[in-house]
């Protein structure tokens, strides 16, 4: 299967029950097989405007890169190309809003979180920054794959909070990672397999923050089949529960296979084939 | 918003209220301590209450007797608003009210700790290694305001309005007369691959919605769209060739 076949993707966003403004920004690029979700900081529209710049840079300047190279591709080093031009253009989206919010007074102090997934060859790379995350649904296995960069589960690798606890703190919604805040950023990148049946949510804290991680689990395995409906059905959960922020919900489903074609076939492959 | 504060007291007697003013806050038998207790139970240095930003934790520093909290010996504890501190015949109560909801929403934003709040948590936590090792990774001085260090607490979600208890009755088939109560939040009804419906607990009612199958879900006689429809009380549902009643219970 290709890429467009094997894939199939929701994107949404919310402004949620309290706020005015939806500082959240999506986008889904199925014929390149990634997904970019940001949720952004500052006063004003400040916020809109990071991650919105973080969306739309990601979004031109990988579908540029992969659309002339294969992601799964090895390059310098043995480097998949994903890896690279993520680590390039997360870097260079950084570099834009921070220069953006030195020189304008009212971007001052903007920033954004991200989580991007590019799908490629039976696998997926996903980068992140902040506390936006990506959970995987397998079978009955619901795992978060991103480890938030944030105050909270560094207390929990301290051993200072349990999960449990965690979600009775107090200091929520502290990061100690965004782009466009310093003039460099770290990106965490990894890279994981990904089977026919997987489902796969990026989301903001504003799913995360009102919805329990097994109800997110829950909705998902009901309702898989209707990927639309799914993304509804979370949304207004964490509205039912409150809606305190902005919420936004990429589901990606993989119906296929999608390894890259290998080289030219064998002699004797093209004979077992033949022999089908 | 008021600070965390303690309140010491003995048999039942309060002796005085403790803010928590300071980030870390020893509490012993010796006089350099924030908050002596001269007692022959209580160790020199006894335990220690570290307060980053809205939250609080307790740490007993080896004592001797012990550090006890709501009945329990502890070694690190995360303090919850109420809890009650023991150290031998002194109690210490840990109160921190949770502001106004309308407040907390303003500050619920995400927001980036600068280097300068991540290095005072990286004090506060001088234990903790991981912490130190955040630190690290911004070392650059802020080179623009810092963002505000305090963000109000998050209250918990509210609690879900008391919706009655509901459940579908199967009416024909082979399983006529089994009865499902509608206990989760989201229930499930038909064949996968044939015709499912998905009924939806809210805190406005319960909602049907098709989820897949060609045939759309029927209650009482009309066929749904797309859309979610909420569900009365008797109303009559036909599912992959099922009939079944939704109820509510009392």
């Amino acid at each position: 299967m290709n890429i467009v076949e094997a894939l199939q993707i929701v994107a949404r966003t919310d402004p949620g029950m309290v706020r005015t403004h939806n500082e959240d920004s999506v986008l889904a690029n199925p014929q390149n097989g990634f997904v970019v979700l940001a949720d952004g900081m500052g006063g004003y529209n400040a916020g809109e405007v990071a991650s919105g710049m973080a969306t739309a840079l990601l979004g031109s300047e990988l579908d540029k890169a992969f659309t002339e190279r294969a992601p799964s591709e090895r390059v310098e080093g043995g480097k998949f190309w994903a890896h690279v031009v993520l680590e390039t253009e997360i870097a260079r989206a950084n570099g834009a809003i921070y220069q953006s919010a030195q020189s304008q007074p009212q971007y001052s102090g903007m920033g954004t979180t991200l989580v991007t997934a590019v799908f490629h060859d039976n696998m997926l790379t996903v980068a992140h920054i902040g506390d936006s995350r990506l959970y995987r649904l397998r079978g009955e296995d619901f795992q978060t794959l991103t480890r938030d960069h944030s105050l909270l589960q560094e207390q929990i690798d301290a051993g200072l909070l349990t999960p449990e606890q965690a979600r009775h703190s107090q200091n929520k919604n502290l990061v100690t990672r965004a782009v466009g805040i310093d003039p460099e950023v770290d990106a965490e990148l990894r890279d994981y397999d990904v089977l026919p049946g997987d489902v796969y949510v990026l989301c903001s804290d504003g799913l995360n923050d009102m919805v329990e991680d097994d109800e997110i689990a829950m909705t998902l395995s009901a309702l898989s089949a209707n990927l639309d409906l799914c993304a509804t059905q979370l949304i207004q959960m964490a509205n039912d529960n409150g809606g305190r922020d902005n919420i936004s919900v990429i589901l990606v489903k993989v119906k296929g296979d999608f390894a890259v074609p290998r080289g030219p076939r064998s002699w004797f492959t093209r004979l077992l084939a033949w022999l089908k | 918003m008021d600070k965390a504060k303690l309140i010491l007291s003995m048999d039942g007697l309060v002796l005085k209220e403790i803010p928590l003013a300071k980030e870390r806050m020893t509490i012993g038998r010796k006089p350099h301590n924030d908050i002596q207790i001269d007692n022959l139970a209580i160790s020199g240095e006894h335990a220690v209450v570290v307060t980053i930003l809205s939250d609080s934790f307790l740490e007993d520093m080896g004592s001797t007797n012990g550090t006890f909290v709501n009945g329990q010996q502890v070694k690190k504890h995360f303090l919850q608003n109420g809890d009650t501190i023991e150290l031998g015949k002194y109690r210490l109560k840990y109160v921190n009210e949770a502001p106004q909801q309308s407040q907390a929403a303003d500050f619920e934003k995400t927001m980036i700790m600068r280097p300068d709040t991540m290095r005072k948590a990286a004090e506060q936590m001088a234990a903790s290694k991981s912490a130190a090792d955040a630190a690290a990774l911004r070392p650059a001085p802020p080179a623009h305001p810092t963002a505000p260090p305090a963000p109000a607490p998050a209250p918990a979600a509210p609690a879900p309005a008391a919706l009655p208890l509901a459940s579908i009755q199967v009416l024909t088939g082979g399983n006529v007369g089994k009865e499902l109560e509608l206990v989760k939040t989201l229930t499930t009804l038909g064949k996968p691959g044939v015709q499912v419906a998905v009924i939806a607990r809210r805190p406005q009612g319960y909602f049907i919605t098709h989820v897949e199958g060609a045939h759309f879900p029927i209650v009482d006689g009309k066929t749904l769209g797309a859309e979610a429809h909420k569900l009365e009380d008797n109303d009559v549902i036909e599912l992959a060739g099922v009939k079944m009643q939704f109820f509510i219970k009392g």
